[in-house]
């Protein structure tokens, strides 16, 4: 409650100022709104996506130019003259160019990984800057002036102080949805995206789709604030649109914070003022005229990324008493408002075959990891596969989860193939799988890691989650999340960091967070790795009674107390081969296994 | 376009390319060693065009304070860590010959008829003040955050490429300049002229080219590097230091871009601003090479030459577009080939 009082007054504050401050300082503000604008697509893109671009000032060039274009050109061709030089029809056309323009892109170059897609933003960026500045329809290097002023509601908006309502109103809206975006199931999955790709669609999140989504999103930020600084200057060349504006864009969003949507206007301000500040009081040390300005930002931005690589609003957060920096609390009061329960998949018969492995062999060249592997998961039992280390069981398991594809062979599951089917794919079936090194999101809650495992339980989009019009279906998530916490006993953690927690918790967090998909079969990879005596018994009892339920279950482990107490069948590897299957007890006596774990007997 | 034309094009995209697989050669050496994307290369060309022009026109060459002032950050560093670690008398030394010379290469530019000397002692000269900027640059700017991810990496070397050029036009000023020929002499091939400098460019670049390749081959220090390249972690474990690695590629990387810069400086006019689309230039190549392979990238430097020089005759207004669009078929086909979904932080 006190963190929205702290935004209303800032509101309040922005409402107020050009009635106090002179005309000079309010241009500034609107500098600030405009940068802040881009940056907080930045944000969005950058800070949560892991995605870093310089090309953002192009895609703010795009905005402007269009609208620069399509209103200050006086014969326009036949097929764009409906526009009829109006302001927000151009508004409309820039948009949905930056759009196709910006999927394209996104289409060639968000697959890549690492440097390639810094590169290729300075690729795209730089030939769009040139495209500006040598076609002579959009004025060459010398630009485009005569633009009309946007007029709303009849009245031409042409002085500063009217711009900057209009400007401080879409980007304050502009903050809002974004901040409502990462608050939801499609956020959850955005925020995935960086340092937990593997596991997200392992959860049935698109990953490729989440990072085209806020790439868009950026663009269309981008594209809004050329709009309106095209109308705001009513002239434009290409100069603020190259890379160098583009370096600009992204040092602010790391010197406010990159993972932070306010983070996004801390920095355009910091930047934009100290930029002015510097510019009166360098030329007084250097002597002359000069951008020295970039001397002292180029080393600020050195300073930052050694002492504070999260940026400056983190350092901001902390000087905040920690009794205003309250949690907040995602899930409504108990008994308040009742989500409907999400709907539960019909789970198969008990002792239906679920899972089949029919003659499996995997080869890396000529090792053979596996060969020949057959086994059989039923519902309502538990199945382990144990060997000694380099057995083959983890590349068994990636055949069986379809992370991976057999030399020869097949996988069945629920008697369809899982030949050509992906992580994504096979969760959507009902199998929901955990890790052998937990993958989790450390800086997230405990709750809302587990409601990733819920994701293809939603199917409210990006545009209803950033407009706040599908809070019933998140609450209905978020419940399942906390219910499935409750059964697996961390109910007490639900707004921890994930990171905090105890390596033990984490794996248990794991197949709270399988569960939240509510699948037919459970992959366990080593789940009792890492837990103490009394949590182990409580795991077993838990695995226990998903079984009571119907509920196949196949784990591979290490620690034969844990499995013999509980499991209902085995089966053992060595070199890649099947060497025993049966009853634990059995299992316990076969000379062959106890070969394979301690040695021959002669 | 006839053959003549042809050829005269063709002499400038290779004289160009020769630069640009030079440059992407150090890239990729700083890459794959220190896992930095060195975008402050160009700036080392620039600063070594633009020294020489310095000298030559005998204009202040107030370059060679930068050099005392970093000298002196760098050896107030080594210091301090000689204060925490305990005092060794062999590095104390160490400090004091660094800081000497510095102190020899100032009274040198400030005392030297710069204008008279011949041109090979301006370029000695050139490449003594520049070159010991790199392992400087890798001590203080990247040193201290050798192990932070790639892409705090990639924003310190934008930011202090973004620093050096500001450095650039308070050294040199605005104006750009273009320096004497190594020799006047030309060439008759047929019926096309071939300028002296064109072939001085290629010879150095090959000879340069092959000497790195020999070094890395051949020497204990080449091997080291290499290894450092392949397991940072493994090299660390074998008695290679990091930091010594870091700071060799650096030095290797100055050096080839300040010898780039006075190589080309003759044939074009570099302003203080100019490096980063050079280096950009080198970093295309490096792409095509995969930012592994030495020679794709060097192939392919050369290729964005000869585009270059070609397309300047055809679309002169559109060069910079062709020149950059050209990657994307390439990060393109990479995209194809790894379609796996990856991890990274």
């Amino acid at each position: 409650m006190k963190s929205r009082h702290l935004v209303i007054l800032f509101v309040v504050l922005v409402g107020l100022a050009p009635a106090v401050l002179p005309t000079f300082q309010v241009t500034l503000l609107n500098y600030i709104g405009l940068y802040a604008l881009v940056v907080l697509g930045l944000v969005l893109l950058t800070g949560v996506g892991g995605m870093t671009s310089f090309g953002q000032a192009a895609f703010v060039g795009l905005g402007a130019y269009t609208t620069a274009y399509l209103t200050a050109t006086d014969q326009l061709p036949a097929w764009l003259a409906w526009t009829s030089g109006s302001a927000w029809l151009s508004l409309l056309v820039g948009l949905v160019l930056t759009a196709v323009v910006a999927l394209t892109l996104g289409a060639l170059t968000l697959r890549l990984s690492g440097h390639y897609l810094p590169l290729g933003t300075i690729a795209w960026g730089i030939s769009l800057y040139y495209l500006f500045g040598t076609s002579h329809t959009l004025g060459g290097h010398s630009g485009i002036s005569g633009l009309p002023p946007i007029e709303l509601f009849g009245m031409p908006l042409d002085k500063g102080e009217e711009m900057f309502y209009l400007i401080w109103v879409i980007l304050l809206l502009a903050m809002w949805i974004t901040q409502n975006l990462l608050n939801s199931r499609e956020g959850r999955a955005i925020r995935a995206l960086k340092g937990g790709q593997l596991m997200a669609e392992s959860m049935g999140v698109n990953t490729f789709r989440s990072k085209i989504v806020i790439f868009l999103i950026s663009a269309l930020f981008a594209a809004l604030s050329g709009w309106l600084y095209a109308h705001n200057q009513r002239f434009i060349n290409p100069t603020p649109f190259g890379l160098s504006m583009g370096i600009d864009y992204l040092f602010m969003a790391l010197i406010g914070g990159v993972a932070n949507v306010w983070g996004a206007l801390l920095g355009a301000g910091i930047l934009t003022m100290a930029k002015e500040w510097l510019q009166d009081l360098l030329p007084l040390i250097f002597g002359d005229k000069g951008n020295y300005e970039h001397i002292v930002f180029g080393l600020l931005i050195v300073l930052i990324m050694h002492k504070t690589p999260g940026g400056l609003w983190p350092m901001l957060v902390k000087l905040v008493p920690a009794r205003l920096r309250q949690k907040k609390k995602l899930l409504p009061e108990a008994g308040k408002t009742e989500a409907p329960k999400l709907p539960q998949r019909n789970l198969p018969e008990r002792g239906e075959l679920i899972l089949e492995a029919k003659d499996v062999t995997r080869q890396f060249g000529g090792l053979v990891a596996n060969k020949e592997m057959n086994l059989q998961v039923h519902a309502g039992e538990i199945l382990a596969l144990i060997g000694p280390n380099g057995a083959g069981k983890s590349t068994m398991f990636n055949q069986l989860s379809a992370v991976d594809t057999p030399t020869s062979g097949e996988v069945l599951f629920r008697g369809a193939s899982l030949k050509g089917k992906s992580s994504r794919d096979v969760a959507n079936l009902g199998m929901s799988r955990t890790f052998q090194h937990v993958k989790l999101l450390p800086t997230m809650t405990v709750l809302e890691n587990v409601a990733i495992g819920a994701h293809l339980r939603g199917s409210k989009g990006v545009i209803s989650s950033a407009l706040h019009l599908e809070r019933l279906e998140e609450t209905s998530l978020l419940q399942e999340a906390e219910r499935q916490l409750k059964r697996v006993g961390l109910g007490d953690y639900l707004y921890e960091e994930a990171g905090s927690l105890a390596l033990g918790q984490q794996r248990i967090l794991e197949i709270a967070r399988a569960l939240c998909a509510d699948p037919c079969l459970l992959l366990l990879d080593e789940p009792a790795a890492g837990l103490r005596h009394k949590e182990k018994q409580a795991l077993a009892e838990l695995l226990s009674k998903l079984r009571s339920e119907g509920m196949a279950i196949l784990l591979v482990e290490h620690d034969m107390d844990f499995v013999m107490g509980l499991v209902d069948r085995i089966v053992v590897m060595e070199f890649g081969e099947k060497i025993a299957e049966g009853l634990p007890e059995e299992i316990q006596t076969n000379p062959a296994v106890l070969e394979a774990y301690l040695g021959g007997a002669d | 376009m006839n053959l003549q034309i042809a050829m005269l094009l063709g002499q400038d995209g290779i004289t160009n390319g020769a630069i640009y697989a030079l440059l992407a050669l150090s890239i990729i050496l700083v890459f794959t060693v220190t896992r930095i994307l060195l975008i402050p290369l160009g700036e080392f060309v620039t600063f070594g065009a633009l020294t020489m022009y310095a000298f030559q026109s005998g204009q202040d060459s107030s370059i060679v304070w930068l050099l005392m002032i970093m000298m002196a950050l760098d050896a107030g560093l080594d210091l301090k860590q000689l204060v925490t670690n305990g005092m060794e008398a062999r590095k104390a030394q160490w400090i004091g010959l660094k800081l000497a010379y510095a102190v020899i290469m100032v009274i040198l530019v400030e005392t030297l008829p710069l204008q008279e000397i011949h041109m090979a002692a301006q370029v000695l000269l050139t490449l003594m003040i520049l070159v010991p900027l790199g392992p400087i640059m890798y001590r203080i700017f990247f040193q201290p955050i050798a192990s932070a991810p790639p892409l705090v990496l990639l924003i310190v070397s934008i930011a202090v490429h973004v620093a050096m050029v500001g450095v650039g036009l308070l050294m040199f000023g605005p104006e750009g300049g273009r320096t004497a020929p190594f020799s006047a002499a030309t060439f008759q091939v047929g019926n096309v002229m071939l300028k002296s400098q064109t072939l001085w460019v290629i010879l150095v670049s090959l000879f340069l080219i092959v000497s790195l390749f020999l070094a890395f081959e051949r020497t204990l220090y080449g091997k080291a590097l290499r290894a450092t390249a392949v397991n940072r972690m493994g090299a660390r474990l074998m008695g290679i230091s990091p930091d010594f690695a870091g700071k060799a590629t650096f030095a290797l990387a100055a050096f080839i871009g300040v010898a780039s810069g006075i190589l080309i400086a003759p044939i074009t006019t570099l302003y203080y601003d100019s490096g980063f689309i050079i280096s950009l230039k080198g970093f295309v190549g490096a792409i095509i090479g995969g930012l592994i392979s030495y020679p794709l990238a060097a192939i392919g430097a050369v290729a964005v030459g000869l585009i270059e020089a070609f397309s300047m005759f055809w679309a002169s207004n559109y060069k910079e577009i062709i020149v950059f669009t050209l990657i994307i078929p390439f990060l393109l086909w990479r995209s194809i080939n790894s379609s796996h979904v990856e991890d990274e932080e």
